[in-house]
Formats: C-alpha cells, structure tokens, sequence
C-alpha cells in the first residue's frame, strides 16, 4: 500500500462535517501553525517539502509564495484556483466535494503565512452544488472559532469566500482568473507584472490549485523534511491523479510517485487494466493539454527504462518522446480509439475555449478545429497533416497564456506519435467512416535510442 | 523644468537591439527602444498605441528574440516577447530582424491575422493607410493557406458616423481603450469569446458620444471607418493639408483631406508611426465629433500647409511637399510634348471635378453621385 | 413583468457584494448574474443584464461584455430543462455521440434547440470535469453521469411529471 496524506481520511463517514473532520485530527495543522510557527517559518516549511504546483505547471510552491510582494498598507490576497477545466482532471473536485474542511484547513495556514486576510476560492460555475459544500464548511469553521476575528487569539483575521465562475476553461489561467475575479472578461493579462506584485484588485496576489493548498495541511502536520522524503527526486509527496478512458476503474487515486506507469495501468489497487480485456493504444497522462504518448513510449522511455508516475519521469525525452505529469488527468485509450477522432475533440475544445485577445490562438485554434472536423468527414488531404503541424507550430510559444500552447501540444504530438494513422483516415477516408485504425504498431517495443 | 535639470541624472540602460546599442531610461520598452533608433529594426505593430493606456500586446506582431536578459542574469528569454510591453533591462540583447525565429513567428502571426481578413482593399476606405496592408506586404506570404470559408458576422449599424465592418476587424481592442479613456461612458465592447468574439453594442445603438470618432483614426484596419467619407475617394488622391481652428472641446488642430478646395475628410494629426500627435506640451491631439464630421468647408478652418507625408507611403503620390519630380524624357526623344489621346471627363463623369463630394450625404455610391450629376444638368 | 429582485434575493446580493472591498463591486458581477439568470427565466434578457448594471453600478456595456464571454450564461431564452451534455475527449470515448444523437431523437430538436412545449432544450458543452463518470450531462444544478439510453429516458419522464405537477 501507498502513502495517502490527502484521501487517508476520505471514506470515514461523515467526514464532509466539521465534528468527524475535526475528530479524525483536522485542524491539528492550523492549530500547530498559527500557534507555534511565524508565516515565515511555514513558508520555509513549504520550501523545504519540495511541494511543487498541483494545477499543472509543477512550480514550486514555496518559492512562488517567497516571491509574494508585501509593500507596507496594501492588502494581500491568497486565492485558491478551483476552476478545474481540464479535460481528463476531476481531482479537486472529489476533494472539494468529499473532505472540503481539508482545504478550508490548508486555505487557513496559507493565508495565515502569506498575511492574506480576505482568501477566495474560484470555483468554476458548473460544480454549483460543490459552492454549498464549502459554504457549509466555511460556515462550520467560523462557527468553531477557525474563521473570523482573531483567530485562536492570535490576532489573525481571515475570511474566506467561494466564488462562482461561469463556464470559462480559460479562468484557470491565474490572470484570467483574476480578471474573472475582478467582475470582467477572462481575458489573460500580460504577463509582468506578475501577480505575486499586481494581482487582484493590483495588489499582490498569490494563487494555487486546491491540491496544493490541501497538501500544506500534510506538510504541517509531518513537517516538511518528512513530506520531502515521500516520492523521489524533485517529485515530492504524494499526487492525485484522476484516471478515466477505457479503464476498469476510473476514479481519483493519491500516489506517491514511485511507482510506474505500467503498474498503475493494470494494478489493481489503481485502474485495474484496460476494460473489457482490450488492449492499450494511447494515454495522455496528464490532462489534455499534453503530448499523448502510445503504449510503447508510455511504458518505456526512449531510453528503454520504465517510466514512472512522476515530474521527471513522464517528462523524460521532452516533447520528442515524452510528455508531462500536468494536472493528473489521466486519459487511457484502448485499440478501438481513433485518435484523429480524440484529437478532434480537444482541438474543438480548445478552439471554443479561447478567449480570442490574441491573434495565433484566436484564429490558429479555429483554423485547426476546421481542419480536423474535414478529416473526420473523409474528405481531408494529404496537405492537411502538415497544415496542421505549421499551424500548431505557428501558435506554440506565440501567445499571450499558455491557452495557445495546449492547444497545439496535443495536436503535435498526436501528429508526432501517430502519423501513419492520420495518413490512413486521408487514404481510405471511405473505410475510416466505418472503422478505426485500431491497435497498429503503437505497443511494439521501440529500438532503443541510446 | 530647471529644478529638474539640476537633478542628478538617472540612471540610462544600455540596450542593444539587432546589434545598434542605444541608452535608454529605466522603464521603457523594447518597442520605444527600436523607434528611436528607428529604421528596419523597428517591430510593426498592431494594437499597441502609444496613447492609449494598457493597449499593446495582443497582435503578436512585435514579437521579439531576447538573446540576453541583461548584464545581471544574461539567460535569454525562452520565449519570444512582445516588444511592446517588455521594458528593457540594463545590457539586454534583442534580436528583431537579425533573428530567424522572429521572422518565422512574425509570419506566422500575419498569416492568422490575414486568413479571416476579407481582401476587400479595393472597396476599403482604409487602403493606402491600412497598418494590415503594410504588414502584409512586408511579412506576409504571397498565397492563402485557408480554403475554407471566412469568418462572418451579422451587420450592426452604429449610427450616422461611423461605419463598422467587423470581417476586417483584428480584434486589436485599441477602439475599447479609446472609447473608455476618451468618452463619458464606454457604449461599446468586445462581446462573444474566442473565434466569435466581435466588437459590438450588443442592442442597437447609435455611438454619438463626442471623441467617439478617435476610433476611426486609432483602428488599425478598415473595421471602423468615417461614414461621411465613404466611398468618396481613395485616400492617395486626397491631398492632405494641416488645420486648425478655434474649438472649445478639443485641440482643434486637423488633417484636411482635399480634393481641389472639397474637403473630403478630417481626421487628427498623425505622427511618423501613424499614432495621432502627441504634442510638446503631452497633450494628444484627439479631435471632437464637431470638428471631424461637421466642418467640412474650407473656410472653417485656417490652413497651416501641406501635411508632411512620407514619400515611400502610397498617400505621396497625389502630395506636392518634398516631391522630385522626375525628369521629362519623352520630350527629348520625340523633339514634341506628347499629344493627349483623351481626356477622361470628356468621357466620362466618374470623379467630376465639378461635383463637390463633401456635400453628399453619406457614402458616395454611384446612385448618389449620379443623382448629382442629373441635378447638374 | 418587471425586472426586480425578491427581497430574499436582494439581501443575498447586499451580502455578495459585501465580500468586496470598498469600490470593487463589479466583483460581485459574476455571481449576481448567476442570480439573475435563475430569477428572471434561466436566461438574461438585456433588460435583466441593465438591471443588473445599475444594482453595481456599472455601464451596461461591461455586462454584456462579461455576460456574452461566459458559457454558463444565456443570452437567448432556454427551455425549462437544459441538457448539458459533455462531448470532450473523454465522454467521447465513453460514447457521448450515441447520447447526443439518442436525445435528439427523442426529443425531436437538434443541438441547441428547445422542444416545442419550452421544457427541454439541448447543448452540447465542453469538458464539465465529470471524465471518471462518462458519459455525462449537466442538469440544472447537479450532474447527471454514467449516463446509458435508459437513465435519459427515466431523466426525461422525471422532468416532463414534475413540471406537469408543477403548472
């Protein structure tokens, strides 16, 4: 069995309550936080667990929170980015929805050690009954003295509130969110200043994923030298990692980044194998904004070594064979996926997804989606595969969020990995409306590339 | 000013942009940096505005290479960055035109600007003063890559002013920024999101607020056009001339846009970057609804002189200032001056000089200036 | 009908726009629109969108900008049930096509339109973060997920007997 510090407790009965969470040992951490330590001290604390962002971008936590500005008389502000949208993840949610007091408790420390008085936590606006979940556990906490005024007689004051977003992919990029925050479009900001100096409302503003604030109450608890021992390498703690596609058993899982690829896949205690007997095609290991691998290099690194759940692992190769640890929204494609087909949908998503301030995501995004629903009607070209790669080359780099840059990713590495299928949908588009590509070559051992 | 002088001089950071090195203050950017050592080495651009506040980096346009960062952390920049908002560090490199990926990426950017741009320039007022048509003409590839059909919109009318044609709009937000920094109150926005996104008013509404019409001058393209001015003439055989008059809402000094004594269109002042005049005292020269659509005769204004253009733009040819004429040469091969085979008005009275187009109402149409015509006779 | 918020709902308003500092109340932009598209018929008209501009004090324009650029938003009336369902990636492997083309067999509309009586309207949206759970739809508030031919038909019949009990 694995290390679990975040869904240890998640299937007591009761524990969305304040009395089982508190029971279990929640606000333990608070208490030992705002008590025994300096903000400073469980910034360092933080620095020395080796935390790094949960939302995607894999930033050290510690060191974004050591760059928070603090001029003299201007408030700031910690915000909590809750507006999961990437297709594949689904692990905030069951967090916010199954133990939220966890995060009510991580919102406190960390608001406690960045001076933010008035946190927020934005929400995307579909999770709208998860808004009452955490408005009934904000309630119970203030109730008990853990919100409010003076906080166990500390002097410490701190709200926090829910925010509702409204159906927007975009917000979950930190300025956009802000701007969302702010009453306005989700348009992305350009980037410096960066928020830690001219955030929400312009003053310094720090802003994390759920899990990343859930885990400072672990880090607290065991300190964070302890935390830094869990995992390997740079990759440190624990993850959740939401598995779904053509598994046996979607759902969240916490791992602590030992443990391979292949074992996930099939073990038992994780996905439980490929349903339906079927074999693996595809996986794209953390959400759909990074490069899909096929089986073969999923398993297998180029190098010929087993590739394991974490940062560095998933990364080996870069871009060329690799691809990334993301937001942990595992998707898993068996032989009967076609994923021209699969692309064609995150490139849809993509493009309805663009905020449309700039002009290569904005037009670049459109135009692929066009290119993709023509190859999915049998009537693409030959041409067409390297329009698409020009086009995902064109936006890549070239935009004002990294909104552009997922947007080409899959779609280059789509092309990268899978090219000889995307040819056959072109050359027997009349047999490609009827059937899929299937299984092809994608799990054959690669040579080795030494 | 003295007071300020005496002061110790701030410290000046060095840059070195496509191997020119120049000083410049703390605080300025890439962009201010290039236009002052001016020439090829200057990003074109799009949004960015220069008077208006928070426009700029959303075109991609003036995207640059920075190979150094600066003298304290020399790392280059792993991205490219939009000059126009990057302020410069002390002892950054940049490469514009020297870098490949720069001009690659700027390709790039023109060909998703141009492939959803109706090329409808021998309709459009905008020709000869279009920021797209010079982009495209210095970067721009020779073909079309799209073979789908372009991006429509559902017309809005806007009132009796201004003239909205969103296909040829680039989504460069600079009439958001002029109507919220110019105008009481803001009337319109960008609505939608994404591919979809349009500058709109969402309910039908005539823009009538006074300054609304610095949108014309500030868009880029041929999206927002002056309605009194439309299809009355290509702006290369209008004669600019400069203008001021008394007016108690704005500066009141102008560009006339002439043919003979008709004028035919007044817009504010313009520097050498096509961004209006911002004058020795930091005022912008932005001109009131007044002065641009009502006072279309001559003698409400005092003429200065003749504009300075810029010999290599298209709007010279018809421009007598600074002009060399080229030699005559026909004259000394055929010992004659040559015989004229037609003259076009005795043929035909498209663009008779007789007809004075500032006083059509609205665009001049062939119905419009036919009706004219028989009127005349 | 006149656009004016219950008292109710006015103090909830007081309240959001209360979690603000001073002067930022455009802030509370978002999550009053949310009120006011669920007070005033599932959808905001532009006289709700003006109303709303004059509670916060904002020019019209900056709601319809913020009102256009959210999906949740409706900016053109809804049947009384709308049917979200997820077409992205996931869903899709899961079969999210055969459930979009079963509703709208059923239902008689295509996508993004409203059934003849105004009770059920069809959407197809973007990745709702429900991909363990495919294939799934949003329903007003909740989530309908694991969905199979079967749940729809019980999902219609349920929502076609409460709004029958309901008139």
């Amino acid at each position: 069995m694995s290390i679990k510090l975040l869904l240890d407790k998640v299937h007591v009965e009761g524990i969305r309550t304040y009395e089982v969470y508190k029971r279990e040992g929640g606000y333990r951490a608070a208490e030992k936080a705002l008590k025994t330590m300096s903000p400073d001290a469980i910034v360092e604390e933080v620095k020395k667990s080796g935390l790094r962002g949960r939302g995607g971008a894999g930033f050290p936590t510690g060191l974004k929170w050591s760059f928070l500005a603090k001029p003299e008389g201007i408030p700031r502000h910690l915000v909590c980015n809750a507006d999961e949208s990437e297709p594949g993840t689904f692990k905030d949610r069951y967090l916010m929805e199954f133990i939220p007091h966890l995060l009510i408790e991580g919102l406190l420390i960390a608001s406690y050690a960045l001076g933010s008085n008035n946190t927020y936590i934005y929400i995307r606006g579909e999770y709208a009954w998860i808004v009452d979940i955490l408005e009934q556990a904000i309630q119970e906490a203030k109730n008990n003295g853990w919100l409010g005024k003076n906080i166990l007689g500390t002097g410490f004051d701190c709200n926090i509130y829910v925010q509702r977003g409204a159906g927007a992919y975009i917000c979950g990029e930190e300025t956009a969110l802000i701007e969302s925050l702010e009453g306005k479009r989700g348009n992305p900001r350009i980037k410096p200043p960066f928020p830690a100096v001219q955030g929400l409302w312009n003053r310094p503003t720090v802003v994390n994923n759920v899990e990343t604030i859930a885990a400072v109450v672990p880090i607290i608890n065991i300190t964070g030298e302890e935390y830094a021992k869990i995992g390997v390498g740079r990759s440190t703690g624990t993850k959740l990692i939401s598995a779904c596609g053509n598994i046996n058993k979607p759902g969240v899982y916490e791992i602590d980044m030992t443990i391979s690829v292949e074992e996930f896949i099939y073990s038992d205690e994780w996905c439980g194998g490929i349903k339906n007997g079927k074999r693996l095609k595809a996986c794209i290991p953390g959400g759909s904004s990074v490069p899909i691998l096929p089986a073969n290099l999923l398993l297998k690194t180029a190098k010929g070594e087993t590739r394991y759940m974490n940062y560095e692992s998933l990364n080996d190769g870069g871009f060329v064979s690799g691809s990334m640890m993301g937001s942990g929204g595992f998707i898993v494609l068996d032989e009967d996926q076609c994923i021209v087909k699969h692309t064609a949908t995150l490139a849809h998503f993509y493009r309805h997804e663009s905020c449309g301030q700039c002009s290569p995501c904005r037009e670049g995004t459109s135009w692929m989606d066009k290119i993709f629903q023509r190859l999915e009607k049998g009537q693409g070209k030959m041409s067409d595969i390297d329009l698409l790669w020009h086009i995902q080359y064109n936006i890549d780099g070239n935009t004002i969020c990294p909104l552009g840059d997922a947007a080409a990713w899959p779609v280059a590495a789509a092309i990268r990995h899978f090219r000889d299928e995307f040819e056959w949908h072109i050359t027997h588009a009349a047999e490609a409306q009827t059937r899929n590509f299937g299984l092809a070559h994608y799990a054959d051992p690669l040579p080795v590339v030494q | 000013m003295s007071e300020e002088i005496k002061k110790e001089a701030p410290k000046k950071f060095t840059v070195t942009i496509d191997n020119i090195a120049i000083e410049v203050a703390p605080g300025t950017t890439i962009l201010q940096a290039a236009r002052m050592i001016g020439g090829d080495v200057v990003p074109p651009t799009m949004c960015y505005y220069t008077p208006l506040k928070e426009s700029g980096g959303k075109c991609r346009t003036c995207l640059v290479e920075v190979s150094k960062g600066s003298e304290k952390d020399p790392r280059p920049m792993p991205k490219l960055v939009a000059s126009c908002r990057t302020t410069v560090m002390d002892g950054m490199e940049v490469k514009n035109i020297t870098s490949e990926r720069t001009l690659h990426a700027r390709q790039g950017v023109v060909e998703f600007l141009l492939i959803n741009h109706p090329l409808d320039c021998p309709v459009c007022d905008q020709a000869g003063e279009c920021d797209l048509q010079d982009l495209s003409f210095g970067h721009g590839e020779g073909g079309s890559r799209l073979d789908f059909p372009k991006r429509t919109f559902t017309k809005h009318n806007i009132g009796p002013y201004i003239q909205l044609h969103m296909t040829r709009c680039i989504m460069c937000y600079r009439c958001v920024f002029a109507a919220d920094q110019l105008t009481k109150e803001r009337e319109h926005g960008v609505l939608d999101r994404g591919y979809h996104s349009e500058i709109a008013t969402h309910i039908e509404k005539a823009l009538t607020n006074d300054f609304i019409g610095n949108v014309i001058d500030v868009c880029p393209v041929g999206a927002l056009t002056d309605k009194t001015f439309r299809f009355k003439n290509r702006v290369w055989f209008t004669r600019p001339e400069d203008a001021h008059r008394d007016c108690d809402k704005c500066c009141g000094k102008v560009t006339l846009w002439k043919r003979g004594d008709d004028v035919l269109r007044v817009t504010a002042r313009k520097d050498q970057w096509g961004e209006v005049q911002t004058y020795e005292d930091g005022t912008v020269g932005w001109i009131c609804n007044e002065c641009r659509f009502e006072k279309k005769n001559t003698n409400d204004w005092v003429i200065e002189g003749p504009t300075n253009v810029s010999r290599h733009s298209i709007k010279s040819v018809n421009h007598y200032i600074n002009m060399l004429k080229p030699k005559e040469t026909i004259p000394d091969v055929m010992g004659r001056n040559p015989k004229l085979l037609m003259d076009i008005h005795d043929v035909s009275e498209v663009n008779d000089p007789s007809i004075k187009l500032s006083k059509i109402n609205g665009p001049a149409t062939s119905k419009t200036f036919n009706k004219l015509i028989e009127n005349k006779e | 009908m006149a656009v004016q918020f219950s008292q109710d709902t006015m103090n909830k308003v007081q309240e959001i726009i209360a979690r603000y500092p001073e002067g930022k109340q455009k802030s509370a932009l978002l999550p009053i629109l949310h009120l006011a598209q669920e007070s005033f018929g599932g959808w905001l008209s532009v006289e709700t969108m003006d109303y709303v501009a004059s509670i916060l004090n904002l020019t019209k324009i900056e709601v319809y900008e913020v009102a256009t650029f959210y999906s949740m938003y409706n900016t053109k009336p809804v049947g009384k049930y709308v049917f979200e369902v997820c077409q992205t990636g996931p869903c899709m492997i899961e079969g999210s096509d055969e459930i979009i083309n079963y509703i709208k067999d059923k239902l008689n509309i295509g996508v993004g339109e409203t059934t003849q009586d105004g009770l059920f309207t069809l959407k197809t949206v973007e990745c709702l973060g429900a991909c363990g759970y495919a294939p799934m739809m949003q329903l007003g508030k909740h989530y309908k997920e694991h969905l199979t031919k079967e749940k729809i038909d019980t999902i219609i019949e349920e929502c076609s007997k409460s709004a029958s009990v309901n008139n």
